[in-house]
């Protein structure tokens, strides 16, 4: 046949190895479909939120370089708008909630970015912790906010004002469309010439500026996809928990989403998805444990002996090990 | 009675004085994340956790051990100066051929570690200190009282952000610290010993933490969280004075308090934030910091 006539060893492979990842993909998606139905579907959307927040967070940290030490900013804004919209506008559908607070989020994403990528490497941390800070105190201080007591009684409502959200498995479907959508999007992101440019402006700044790369454009673009991805994860969670509060937009949780990536893997695709779920897991037991109180502490243990010892993190030491065994 | 902008002489000169002491804190603060970055280039995240400690070890060392203020001012930099080399030896170490980046997160790690471990024990709602009997009382200078300990605090500030200038502009160790910011293999080569050098330098800025908790103890709530909340202004303050300079990390630091004294003066909504905003304005017209140079 002509078909196997063109066909070199290296495009075999290449095909392979696509096929493989697709038959990996799909059957993490059939994982996820009939997870609900083993484990309770609240925790699962919990950690599905939080892994979308993690993805959208290592996207700026693993494919960009740029560790950003505010994104709890973008959660609880994308969080607070959602809230506010449904639980003032009983009329508005939930997807709509939700897109505005994504909105919201690039919005605030197109102004932090601008400001923050004007400094490098240690400072570009300290801007954006400062500015979250600031988001913080300001919603302290906003009206709609509902100051220390945060949003209470969010209507989860009807999907595209038809299917109701009332149900945690249907909720959960939902929540699991919206990672994926977020999830294929930086997947996207990340294996297009513009995710190799950022991977190229990780790896040396200048060698990108020398070659012609609007450096500051990319890392911006970057940021303003991280910050909305971030959002929607805010926003969906806002719609999941029916509440949107402070501890969203407190630095520890721009911490707490540091320490899933790291420990997960930073700059691998699924690293946040695994940190992200062990994270919650870990907080769950511990919270029903007599260590319910250590739970900061802990996390920060956890923290220093991911930065000793454990750089790759969890997926990253299985790629290592796989590439060591199978190649 | 005097007004000026239609306040009171003796509110504006009470709040800018509250503002200056503050901004003490930001300079002594912000001067020991400056020497610290100068030579490791890690942004120390745990120096709001060792100021914390600071004020923690002042406050335990007189419930326990009957150490006097005095006494505290001197031992308590000493005991958390000795941790902080403890942990650079034993754990910035061994992070410090990789991304200054990691620094940063080990060290909010500690941060975590402290300030979650010291909740359990004490709360959040803090504790009070006592005024030594000396600094009791205060002085009446017609257009407004000036607590005595206030004043010793401002006075004790300055003279250690001034001795630590001198520390490092002028005598044959600062002179060391400053070759090696700017290049400690070959400070290495010739003969001087900058792993010693490293874990000193970590230790001093972590002492003008902790001295900063000691001034700190008998004016605010001494809290585990006391320290985070102000790191991150302290930050702020950073981002506007750039840390390549130790006279700017001071005059920004004193600066900036003084905004927020008068801040709260005018527009106390804002008082939290204008750091920040400040910060903001910065960033836009001197992207560098005030006396940063261009990276």
């Amino acid at each position: 046949m002509a078909n196997s006539q063109t066909l070199t060893p290296a495009m075999a492979r290449a095909r392979r190895a696509n096929l493989r990842r697709n038959a990996f993909y799909l059957a993490l998606i059939a994982v996820g479909l009939v997870a609900p139905l083993a484990i309770y579907p609240v925790f699962l959307m919990k950690v599905l939120c939080f892994a979308l927040f993690a993805c959208a967070f290592n996207l700026l940290l693993g494919y960009a370089g740029l560790l950003s030490f505010g994104h709890a900013a973008f959660l609880a804004t994308g969080g607070y708008v959602t809230g506010y919209l449904l639980s003032s506008y009983p009329a508005l559908t939930p997807e709509m909630g939700i897109i505005t607070g994504t909105v919201a989020a690039v919005a605030l994403g197109v102004i932090f970015g601008a400001l923050s990528i004007r400094r490098q490497g240690i400072y570009f941390a300290m801007v954006t912790l400062a500015l979250a800070q600031l988001m913080f105190f300001m919603y302290i201080q906003a009206p709609f906010t509902g100051g220390e007591d945060g949003l209470h009684g969010v209507p989860r409502g009807h999907l595209f004002g038809i299917i109701s959200l009332r149900s945690n498995l249907a909720m959960y479907y939902f929540v699991f469309a919206v990672f994926l959508l977020g999830f294929a999007l930086i997947q996207r992101t990340i294996h297009s010439p513009f995710g190799q440019v950022l991977k190229a402006i990780r790896e040396n700044e200048p060698r990108a500026v020398s070659l012609g790369y609007n450096v500051d454009a990319y890392k911006l673009v970057a940021f303003v996809i991280s910050a909305g991805l971030a959002g929607l994860a805010g926003s969906t969670k806002t719609v999941v928990f029916q509440l949107a509060s402070l501890t969203d937009a407190h630095w520890h949780m721009s911490g707490e989403v540091i320490l899933m990536t790291l420990l997960g893997g930073v700059g691998t695709l699924f690293g946040p998805v695994a940190g992200a779920g062990l994270v919650v897991s870990l907080q769950h037991l511990l919270a029903q444990s007599p260590l319910g109180n250590w739970v900061s502490p802990i996390l920060g243990l956890i923290f220093v002996v991911c930065v000793l010892s454990f750089r790759s993190g969890i997926v990253g030491e299985i790629q290592k090990m796989y590439r060591k065994n199978f190649k | 009675m005097t007004m000026i902008f239609g306040v009171p002489v003796a509110v504006f000169m009470g709040q800018l004085l509250l503002g200056l002491i503050n901004g003490a804190f930001y300079a002594l603060l912000s001067l020991g994340l400056a020497v610290i970055f100068g030579l490791l280039k890690i942004v120390n995240f745990a120096h709001g956790a060792m100021y914390m400690l600071g004020a923690f070890t002042t406050l335990l060392g007189m419930q326990y051990l009957g150490v006097n203020y005095w006494a505290a001012l001197l031992l308590t930099p000493l005991v958390v100066g000795l941790g902080g080399m403890l942990v650079e030896r034993v754990l910035l170490r061994r992070i410090a051929h990789l991304d200054h980046l990691y620094g940063l997160l080990l060290t909010f790690g500690l941060a975590l570690i402290f300030e979650g471990s010291l909740i359990n024990f004490f709360g959040v709602s803090g504790a009070r200190y006592p005024t030594p009997d000396a600094l009791q009382g205060g002085y009446q200078l017609g257009f407004m009282f000036l607590p005595k300990y206030r004043a010793w605090v401002l006075l004790a500030a300055i003279i250690v952000c001034v001795f630590t200038w001198y520390m490092i502009e002028r005598t044959r160790l600062g002179a060391y610290l400053r070759a090696g910011t700017e290049n400690p293999a070959l400070m290495q080569a010739f003969g001087v010993n900058v792993p010693l050098l490293v874990t000193l330098t970590y230790g001093f800025g972590v002492a003008l933490a902790a001295f900063a908790g000691v001034l700190a103890a008998p004016l605010y709530p001494v809290s585990p969280t006391m320290g985070s909340n102000l790191l991150i202004v302290v930050f702020a303050v950073v981002v506007i004075g750039g840390m390549g300079s130790i006279l700017g990390a001071i005059l920004t630091g004193l600066g900036m308090g003084l905004i927020e004294g008068l801040t709260k003066v005018y527009y106390p909504e804002a008082a939290n934030t204008v750091i920040f905003l400040v910060m903001i304005l910065v960033l836009l017209l001197r992207p560098a910091g005030l006396f940063g140079k261009e990276a």
